[in-house]
């Protein structure tokens, strides 16, 4: 009784001294946990892999900083491996609110290397902030060249190959929102719903939850969730040969593991502790 | 008049753009263009004058006031003026990315990583089956928080099918509820804005 007492009114420091602990050993001595491949996972990465280098363009949204970064930059990298390996073209927009155009260069950074053949304005263009959050998704319905006028470079895109094929959502194939938040749902009411345009998802695994009813009804073609689902893109690419660099989502996923582990067992103790205590306080 | 005008505005515009949707005459198309591309996209400028105006009033009283965590006030002010200056001077270039990798995007990841030791610590305090309703939505979550991570599909093989059952049928269920529930409440509060029955946003009253 006494045990259980001591142990609920732990100090939390100790947890978090825990997590830490639980966090740290996996990262730095990997287990090589097998990572099994969802089928939202491979509906998106099927719906790219399927887009044709001559055709139409994949859309590439970085709807988040770098809060939510450790989650969503891995799904960029990999999804922009997977285009710049195929040869899809590609346009990376740095997201409805600012912080998003920074999380392109870091993604950029990381790949560019790789591909040395890839060209800028031919096989890839990179679209910076324009105010206007659902306002800026319509206007690219209508013309990308009308809502940007610039790259984030600031080169006029009338210069860029790549936007004079595609100026709106009848040039592009998919468009595959980034985000912890709900922007994923104003693309599709807004992209989808009244241009047509497909939609593909990739989010925090706490917002994974929400998107199920629009992948039922194929709103979304897709969705990665998490550090898992950024995890189940590289595998996919790694099995079909393409370059995947540090695989930055698969090194974390022993780490996510243990800590999911440890609440588990915090749970289960925190619970046994509230049982006993509340048997005894009854008892007398 | 300094309500009739924007409840007129509101009305005219609201039923323009409604009315708009169903009409695909080119005139209606350019008027529908005109108000994406440049109106809309104008006004929204307006948003970052009152964001700077509400910042500036906040934590300019709360110095003034010395009210409690003030120094981290003027740390605020003094982080908005610098990267707004970064940006302008450098036209985003080296001191504005320098600015950008090295102090903003480390605080903001450090910020949100801190939730994983205040959700362990909240787990172990407060995640408690006190009743029916509790029991089911703890050991679901338990369930999903193990199966969503490959030591899930380690413990038991059928563990991630299960997961994924969960998440495509019980909770696509309640979520749906959810999203017609939460749709049919915007297009009744977007229908009262356009006839002037909610007046909130004009302030007051």
């Amino acid at each position: 009784m006494n045990f259980w007492k001591r142990l609920i009114r732990i100090d939390r420091r100790w947890i978090f001294l825990l997590v830490w602990i639980a966090v740290t050993i996996p990262l730095l001595k990997p287990i090589g946990l097998p990572v099994n491949v969802t089928p939202p996972a491979k509906n998106l990465y099927n719906f790219v892999d399927k887009q044709k280098p001559a055709d139409k363009a994949v859309l590439l949204i970085f709807d988040f900083d770098p809060s939510t970064m450790p989650e969503l930059l891995p799904m960029g990298v990999a999804i922009m491996r997977h285009c710049f390996a195929k040869k899809i073209p590609i346009i990376l927009y740095g997201g409805l609110y600012a912080p998003g155009a920074g999380m392109v260069e870091m993604a950029l950074r990381e790949v560019k290397s790789d591909f040395p053949d890839i060209k800028y304005g031919r096989d890839y263009v990179f679209l910076g902030y324009v105010p206007g959050i659902s306002l800026v998704i319509l206007s690219i319905g209508e013309s990308i060249k009308g809502t940007f006028r610039n790259d984030y470079y600031g080169n006029s895109l009338d210069t860029l190959p790549l936007i004079s094929k595609v100026d709106n959502y009848d040039g592009i194939g998919v468009a595959i929102d980034l985000s912890g938040s709900s922007l994923p749902q104003l693309w599709a009411s807004y992209a989808y719903q009244r241009y047509g345009c497909r939609i593909g998802v990739g989010t925090t695994a706490v917002s994974a939850a929400q998107y199920y009813p629009w992948l039922q009804t194929g709103q979304f073609v897709g969705m990665l969730g998490g550090l898992k689902g950024a995890a189940e893109y590289e595998k996919l690419i790694n099995m079909n040969k393409i370059p995947t660099g540090r695989m930055a989502a698969t090194i974390g996923m022993d780490a996510q593991s243990i800590v999911h582990l440890l609440i588990v067992v915090f749970i289960i103790l925190g619970n046994i502790g509230y049982f006993v205590i509340r048997k005894a306080e009854r008892k007398g | 008049m300094r309500r009739t005008f924007p409840l007129a505005l509101a009305f005219a515009f609201g039923f323009a753009l409604i009315i708009q949707y169903f009409i695909p005459h080119p005139l209606s198309q350019k008027f529908y263009r005109i108000m994406v591309q440049q109106w809309l996209i104008i006004i929204s400028i307006f948003f970052y004058i009152f964001a700077w105006r509400s910042f500036g009033i906040y934590h300019i009283n709360k110095v003034k006031r010395k009210k409690e965590g003030w120094w981290a006030s003027i740390v605020a002010i003094f982080g908005v003026f610098l990267m707004a200056g970064a940006g302008f001077l450098s036209n985003r270039g080296f001191f504005f990315d320098q600015m950008y990798n090295y102090v903003f995007a480390p605080l903001q990841a450090t910020m949100f990583s801190l939730l994983a030791f205040f959700i362990a610590s909240a787990a172990f305090r407060a995640f408690r089956a006190r009743n029916l309703e509790a029991s089911l939505l703890l050991i679901t979550a338990t369930i999903v928080m193990i199966g969503r991570v490959p030591i899930g599909a380690y413990i038991w093989k059928g563990m991630p099918k299960l997961v994924e059952w969960i998440l495509m049928y019980p909770n696509m269920a309640a979520q749906r509820g959810i999203l017609i529930g939460v749709g049919l409440g915007m297009i009744a509060t977007s229908l009262k804005i356009i006839l002037g029955i909610e007046r909130s946003y004009l302030g007051g009253d």
